[in-house]
């Protein structure tokens, strides 16, 4: 989806840097012993730089353990980066305090991947999606209730429910109610952590159209961090794979899907299952063996180099840098594929 | 794998009876509902279905389908006095329903055996891995600790555990998400169960490991030769594993046929609408999904006539059937069974001009 | 036994050193400041000791003798150095030695604290240690079937009947079976019986019996709550689901399964309440007469006799933080998860 070209009325600034992240990294340290020292850290994010540009999303993937929820809780500053910086409008963010952050908070704000958990099943509702305005202190013309409604109606749900508890709704209604309040001081940034993994398919389906259309309505600026690696092509307009806490690649949706360069990459592409029986057979499949190592002590080199297929004597020794290989796509590989060719789908899907 | 492992594992389809005429599992007009205080639960409604040895039926529903109700209930595993459970389940021939559940038990992990979804919680956690599948074993197997043991390594070898001879006294929170799903499994085919029930057994997982253990899945039941029941929300899991495929819906089943039949020619405008929800990276990115309107049916009040009627973009298309009727399930060709009141021509017609352009 | 495991101890140990520190200063200064800043002097506080009838003379003479003259800090510090080093004691007439591990002499009848405590220490150990072995298997039995039974008579009953247990205090339960079991039916031995194990343990029980059931209920009904809430949370596990797959026959998947993970939080209770009554069981011990470390407490705290309260305060304190540490580590012994922190 193309916001700056859809919406004549999108504000001006569309498409310059929203989010600028340089060498962010968070490890935490792992402390044993009589006096407690620091022993080791658990590498969870260890640097990384990428933009976001107004009105776009970027999507973070890659398994567990990568670093994209960290990621995600340094970029909404739920937690403080050990190094790098997060400049959020030019405003450098990376260590402001609590009180500091929290004009700051409506700016920023985060879907959280557990519709049932992240809702205080105490609260009606209209206290939930209101709270943002209460704990901001905004100035409401029509009074919060109006507010709330509009906002419940905006995404897709009956304004009469004001009053209802969480555990009234099913489970896509509920981060619909997430939504909503997410919606509530019109952030400039989001972060939606896994914002649909819970939630069945069919009801994935909507939600993923409803941050769409809000996403065109309010030119909103998306951090998808999800695992599902079709979803993410749906919905970004760039992605960043991780693994144990770097950016192994990053490029536009097309370029990722179309020529990936990270072996890695097309490892993960490869292992999707697709619903087509017809695919059994003359799929060609990468397996990667094992499992994603500790990122308390990663490899050495290149990150991914003990289940990369293609790793030479250099990936033990040398990390590759996150270089520019073709516009706007960013590689950190010593020997990318797709290099040349432009022509291969990595799904096997007729071209 | 070892020498010894080999004398052990291998070669025990051939040693086995020959199916007892018809399949190893059939399921017929199975009945679940739960009676509660608001209600009847009527999780599992008139369900019919049957899988062979050697071959994998992929049930696929959303939450509240009735897909892992039906699961527990072959393998005996509802509360007593919970569930009203009626229909037959026969296991070779055997009705599992109203079985004494002593001799339920005694089938249980032996000639059929199950896989949970989250192998963490699904795993004692103050228990080693070795000692959850010795444990296994040894309840159907007059062995010796030592005899069950070696039984274990050689399992966890099998199903890919690196260094089986130490990592077999490791607990559960030392092995690694996939690892655990491998011991799972180990710990499931270690009395060699001819029937097999994976209840979505890659959710949990990372999606290269999730590859791994479909494959290893695959290998094995071509292996053993057991009959595989694959319980998933995942069109791609089934479209990687299963011959057959039925589609559930509010408890019952919608529809039911290949694999091959299902993914090239659905013919229940539910199975159209998953198709549609799932964005899919085989094809070109579509502008916008196409989900399914509402929300899954109350099993206590399930709407009358089609229980999809609600959901369904084309319920009255020709007639007030929908609303009134419940859809019989029925074989529209071919062994391709459907619940649906559209004609044969209008399914035809909608699948092919409205809903698989836009796939 | 690994390096980190002895770290862990260590580090709980000294812990477990400034804690007692704690406790006995937050004791002292209960007994010695709160009189103070109530408006008494060395000579009222010392008057208690001698009688009104005293002389001045003989007041003052106590009053120095008793130390109330020195400041709160030096009280404190003497006494603390008695623990370690031991003391001396003056007398009108000379100077008696209190060795270390010394809490000091009782102000009433000038016999050291310690030797008391040391011999009422086994009633309050069999006290204690006889009626948590009731309650732990009946609480746990009652509990485990409660939750196995949710809903039926028997459930129902079993938690009324734990819900009056908790409720009734011990004064009125103890004095209640006295009377009925002792004193009408002869069943169980008279208020005030002890024989120590030793000597004869047939009789040590038999004496023991009663205050062990009326102490037992009390804390049986807390623990049969507890596992019943334990086991239909641990029932409800996937790990339950999977042993019942297997095959397992249901006793099995209750006590093998369900059991051992529900008892972990029972075991973290059961180690505080243990080290909680070593410190005396204040109300049994009354209410059946035993001249346990609660009675000698009590009889300490009506006379005004604080080296007595201290030295029992100090002790249970000390039993407790003892207690904490064993649960710990009992804790990693039961889940192997604790173990890899």
């Amino acid at each position: 989806m193309s916001t700056q070209t859809e919406n004549p009325t999108a504000d001006r600034r569309l498409g310059e840097d929203l989010l600028v992240v340089e060498g962010l990294q968070k490890y935490f340290p792992i402390r044993k012993g009589l006096l407690q020292k620091t022993v080791a850290n658990v590498q969870a994010v260890d640097g990384l730089t990428f933009t976001v540009k107004r009105g776009e999303t970027l999507s973070l993937v890659g398994e567990s353990g990568c670093g994209k929820t960290t990621t995600g809780r340094l970029l909404t500053r739920l937690v403080e980066p050990t190094d790098g910086t997060i400049t959020l409008e030019g405003r450098d963010i990376s260590h402001l305090s609590n009180s500091a952050m929290r004009p700051l908070r409506r700016d920023i704000q985060m879907i959280f991947q557990d519709p049932y958990g992240s809702l205080n099943p105490r609260h009606t509702v209209g206290t939930i999606v209101g709270a943002p305005f209460r704990l901001q202190k905004v100035k409401t013309p029509n009074g919060i209730k109006k507010e709330v409604q509009d906002l419940l109606e905006l995404v897709g749900l009956n304004p009469e429910h004001y009053n209802r508890y969480p555990h009234e709704f099913s489970g896509g209604q509920r981060q619909r109610i997430g939504i909503a309040r997410t919606l509530a001081l019109k952030p400039k940034l989001i972060v939606a952590d896994e914002p649909v993994s819970a939630l069945d398919v069919s009801i994935q389906a909507q939600v993923v159209n409803l941050l769409e259309d809000l996403q065109s309505e309010f030119d909103l600026t998306y951090v998808m961090i999800a695992h599902d690696l079709s979803v993410v092509r749906h919905v970004s307009d760039r992605v960043a794979v991780m693994y144990l806490g770097k950016i192994m690649e990053i490029a536009d949706r097309t370029s990722l899907y179309e020529r990936p360069m990270h072996p890695y990459t097309v490892a993960l592409l490869s292992a999707v299952p697709i619903p087509d029986t017809n695919r059994r057979e003359n799929r060609e499949r990468i397996r990667l063996q094992g499992d994603v190592p500790s990122p308390i002590n990663p490899p050495k080199g290149c990150r991914f180099h003990t289940r990369c297929w293609k790793a030479q004597d250099v990936c033990k020794t040398t990390e590759p840098p996150l270089a520019q290989l073709a516009p706007g796509h960013a590689v950190a590989c010593h020997f990318p594929e797709n290099k040349d060719s432009l022509t291969i789908d990595p799904t096997g899907a007729a071209v | 794998m070892s020498q010894s492992s080999e004398d052990s594992l291998d070669g025990r389809a051939e040693t086995r009876p020959a199916a007892s005429g018809g399949p190893f599992l059939q399921v017929r007009g199975l009945r679940v509902h739960f009676p509660t205080d608001d209600g009847v639960v009527k999780s599992v409604d008139d369900l019919s279905f049957s899988v062979e040895r050697g071959k994998t039926l992929g049930i696929v529903g959303e939450s509240g389908s009735g897909k892992s109700v039906t699961s527990l209930s072959i393998m005996g595993l509802h509360k007593p006095g919970t569930a009203d459970i009626t229909g037959e389940i026969l296991l070779d021939g055997q009705n599992l329903v109203g079985m004494n559940r002593e001799k339920v038990r005694l089938l249980r992990g032996k000639r059929m055996a199950m896989i949970f979804q989250d192998p963490l919680s699904a795993m004692h956690p103050f228990y080693t891995v070795g000692t959850q599948i010795i444990e296994a074993y040894r309840i159907h197997n007059k062995v010796t600790k030592a005899v069950a043991r070696k039984h274990a390594i050689d399992l966890l070898d099998r199903v890919g555990i690196p260094s089986p001879k130490s990592r077999v006294d490791d607990y559960p929170h030392q092995f690694s998400g996939g690892m655990r799903q491998r011991a799972m499994i180990a710990m499931a085919l270690s009395c060699d169960p001819e029937l097999l029930i994976a209840d979505e057994p890659t959710t949990a997982l990372d999606v290269t490991v999730q590859a791994q253990i479909l494959d290893l899945i695959r290998d094995l039941q071509q292996e053993f030769n057991s009959a595989v029941v694959i319980i998933t929300h995942d069109l791609g899991v089934v479209a990687e594993l299963a011959d057959d495929i039925m589609v559930m819906y509010a408890g019952r089943a919608v529809e039911y046929s290949t694999a091959a039949d299902i993914f090239n020619s659905p013919q229940h405008p539910y199975t159209w609408g998953l198709l549609g929800s799932m964005p899919r990276l085989d094809r070109e990115r579509t502008e916008r999904l196409q989900p399914i309107k509402g929300t899954p049916p109350s099993l206590i009040n399930v709407p009358t006539g089609c229980p999809f009627n609600p959901r369904c973009a084309y319920a009255g298309l020709n007639s007030d059937l929908s609303f009134t009727v419940r859809p019989e399930f029925r074989d529209v060709g071919g062994g391709h069974h459907i619940a649906c009141h559209l004609s044969a021509e209008e399914r035809t017609r909608i699948w092919d001009t409205e809903i698989k352009p836009k796939l | 036994m690994p390096a980190t495991v002895i770290t862990y101890i260590i580090r709980r140990l000294v812990a477990a050193i400034v804690l007692l520190f704690i406790v006995s200063a937050v004791t002292f200064s209960i007994f010695f400041l709160m009189p103070k800043l109530l408006g008494a002097t060395p000579e009222t506080l010392a008057t208690r000791y001698v009688g009104r009838a005293a002389t001045a003379d003989t007041v003052r003479e106590t009053a120095e003798r008793l130390g109330f003259y020195d400041p709160i800090y030096k009280q404190y510090a003497d006494w603390v150095g008695g623990i370690f080093a031991g003391a001396d004691y003056s007398y009108g007439s000379g100077v008696e030695h209190c060795p270390a591990p010394c809490l000091g002499y009782s102000f009433r009848n000038n016999q050291p604290v310690w030797p008391d405590l040391i011999d009422r220490l086994p009633v309050t150990l069999s006290l204690a240690s006889g009626a948590a072995v009731l309650w732990l298997l009946g609480g746990v039995a009652v509990g485990t079937l409660s939750a196995l039974r949710k809903g039926t008579i028997f459930d129902r009953a079993a938690m009324s009947v734990s819900l009056a247990g908790v409720s009734l205090p011990i004064f009125f339960t103890g004095l209640l079976s006295l009377s009925i079991f002792s004193y009408n039916l002869g069943w169980t031995a008279v208020g005030g019986a002890y024989t120590p194990f030793l000597d004869d343990p047939g009789q040590w029980a038999y004496n023991l019996l009663l205050p062990w059931i009326t102490l037992a209920l009390l804390f049986s009904a807390q623990y049969a709550r507890l596992t019943r809430a334990g086991m239909l949370e641990t029932m409800n596990e996937d790990f339950i689901r999977t042993a019942r797959a297997k095959g397992l026959p249901e006793r099995t998947v209750v006590v093998r399964h369900g059991l051992r993970g529900a008892l972990t939080p029972i075991l973290t209770i059961f180690g505080l309440d243990v080290g909680l009554l070593l410190g005396g069981a204040v109300l049994t011990e009354s209410a059946f007469s035993l001249q346990g470390l609660g009675k000698y407490a009590i009889d300490g705290i009506t006379n005004y006799d604080l080296p007595k309260v201290m030295g029992v305060t100090i002790l249970a304190a000390f039993f407790i933080v003892i207690a904490n540490l064993v649960v710990d580590l009992l804790y990693a012994v039961v889940d192997p998860r604790v173990r890899a922190k």
